[in-house]
């Protein structure tokens, strides 16, 4: 079993509820997308060439500022419970792990992680420098991005094109490499039934979306990461405050249909929140997505101030430690154990018991 | 504007096809397009690269491959990344430049990288870059002579004179 106390903040800083927005955004994700010269892509590499690269890179790491303390993971040498671990925490992408339907871990699949920052290697592309920050916080996350692009950069060679920039993968990252995504929750506009119509409005943007763990999962708990489509042709400044500038849009829109809810449906949206709140607080059984489902509605009435004695960091807490390879863990089971939901249910309702009257 | 299939229902798809260099525009209905196998734009967004490709002319009637139509440095042919959506190596960038450039047109709107110049952050990097590329070039280019491929060598030998 790995040990992620490992990690300064265990790798879950980013839920602390701390950041800017953060009743409505959760975290704020960037990645850059790099390869190095004198090797051949991902998916034409050898097992002796992913070797080589892991090990240039942890060279680079060592020597640098920013990671010269990361916590290593090689996630071709860890059981599947331990990869989901730090997939749940969204350290590692399901692909990386090895968790796609038809997935095996590849070898030299590893990340590196110090508080805010990584690496992961050998993904689709060599490099995948991440940054995860606290609520919606764009210009912070990518400072620390891009001056991990730059240490590394000094020690490895980057594959770089005069025009089309950095050179990836699949022609869809190429340039910038930069990937930035908000995890926004969007509970009044799925409830005013806005939803599709914002959605489509950001796809005209140049802006997509995708559920909670990102490339190819699904929306639950209506949280929906929000991320620029186009790598190239704008610089990294000019994608951040596009991106910066539809999210704060969005983030109005929601608000807006929140007092409308407020105002022309009080009593069912009221009744919403609290019916979900006593189904958490007395349920005894649940599943994950039945969990996440009961926790969007809380979440919505901890926002709107019509339940006061739950905080924001205890929702994202129950958001983390319910799924189920944490929850295993936690208790000492399978991931596939029968009474995990019984087990789901205790968790909750002692979390929010304790959490009664100490704000209220 | 209403579906050039059914003629009822309000068209909110436009599809721009270039096939031969003959460009069409087809406006169609939600549910003309899914009939027709095309996705909404919702869809689109997810996989946007397997419609461009799909898009990039049909592969039957594409010109006979030519010397440029596989990467001297990994030997990825162009079907190869028609097929996996992924190209073979940095090299491939150069091997098949003038269809890529058309497909980031067409994903990005632009060939141009305007952010982060990597020889400018690090320009000492820069040079250990051109040194491998060209040490590369010099490696294939004896390869070429020796199999006497000559035209190839040509190409290689210009390619050497840029960069150095």
């Amino acid at each position: 079993m790995i040990d992620l106390s490992l990690l300064t903040d265990g790798g879950v800083g980013w839920l602390d509820a701390s950041g800017p927005a953060s009743h409505l955004v959760l975290s704020t994700r960037i990645r850059l997308a790099r390869n190095l010269t004198g090797h051949v892509f991902q998916g034409r590499n050898s097992e002796t060439e992913r070797e080589e690269i892991l090990g240039s890179v942890e060279d680079a790491a060592r020597e640098s500022v920013l990671l010269s303390r990361a916590t290593r993971f090689r996630l071709d040498r860890l059981d599947r419970l331990d990869r989901q671990l730090l997939h749940e925490r969204h350290l590692v992408s399901k692909e990386l792990a090895g968790l796609e339907p038809d997935g095996r871990v590849r070898s030299g699949a590893s990340v590196l992680v110090q508080e805010r920052i990584g690496v992961m290697l050998n993904e689709e592309d060599h490099l995948r420098i991440q940054g995860l920050h606290s609520g919606f916080a764009l210009d912070e996350t990518y400072a620390e991005v891009d001056r991990l692009d730059a240490e590394l950069g000094q020690r490895l060679a980057f594959a770089f094109h005069p025009e089309f920039g950095y050179l990836t993968s699949c022609p869809t990252n190429v340039g910038t490499g930069l990937r930035a995504s908000v995890l926004i929750h969007l509970p009044g506009l799925v409830l005013t039934k806005e939803i599709n119509k914002v959605l489509h409005g950001l796809a005209q943007v140049g802006l997509t979306h995708r559920g909670l763990y990102g490339e190819g999962s699904e929306v639950v708990g209506q949280f929906f990461q929000l991320s620029n489509q186009t790598t190239l042709g704008s610089s990294e400044r000019e994608l951040l405050d596009h991106l910066g500038k539809m999210v704060r849009q969005v983030m109005d829109y929601e608000e807006q249909a929140r007092q409308v809810l407020l105002r022309d449906a009080a009593t069912v949206i009221e009744d919403k929140v609290w019916r979900a709140y006593g189904l958490l607080r007395y349920a005894r059984s649940l599943s994950f997505e039945e969990a996440m489902n009961l926790l969007s509605p809380v979440r919505l009435g901890v926002g709107v101030g019509l339940i006061a004695d739950v905080a924001m960091y205890t929702l994202n807490k129950l958001l983390i430690y319910t799924q189920p390879a944490h929850l295993a863990v936690a208790e000492g089971v399978a991931p596939d154990d029968a009474d995990l939901p019984l087990r789901r249910a205790r968790f909750v309702r002692k979390v929010l018991e304790s959490e009664v009257g100490r704000r209220g | 504007m209403s579906c050039d299939q059914c003629r009822e229902r309000e068209a909110v798809i436009h599809l721009t096809q270039i096939v031969n260099d003959q460009v069409t525009t087809l406006h169609l209905c939600e549910k003309c397009a899914a009939e027709k196998g095309v996705d909404s734009p919702g869809a689109h967004a997810k996989t946007p690269l397997g419609t461009l490709i799909g898009a990039m002319g049909n592969p039957d009637q594409a010109p006979a491959p030519r010397s440029s139509d596989v990467c001297l440095r990994c030997g990825g042919t162009f079907q190869d990344f028609r097929e996996s959506g992924r190209l073979g190596c940095p090299d491939c960038y150069r091997s098949f430049e003038a269809p890529l450039r058309d497909l980031l047109r067409r994903l990005h709107g632009s060939t141009h990288h305007l952010g982060e110049r990597y020889a400018e952050r690090v320009p000492a990097a820069a040079v250990v870059v051109d040194h491998e590329q060209a040490a590369d070039l010099r490696e294939q280019l004896r390869l070429a002579v020796e199999t006497e491929n000559f035209e190839l060598a040509a190409e290689l030998r210009d390619r050497l004179r840029v960069l150095e």
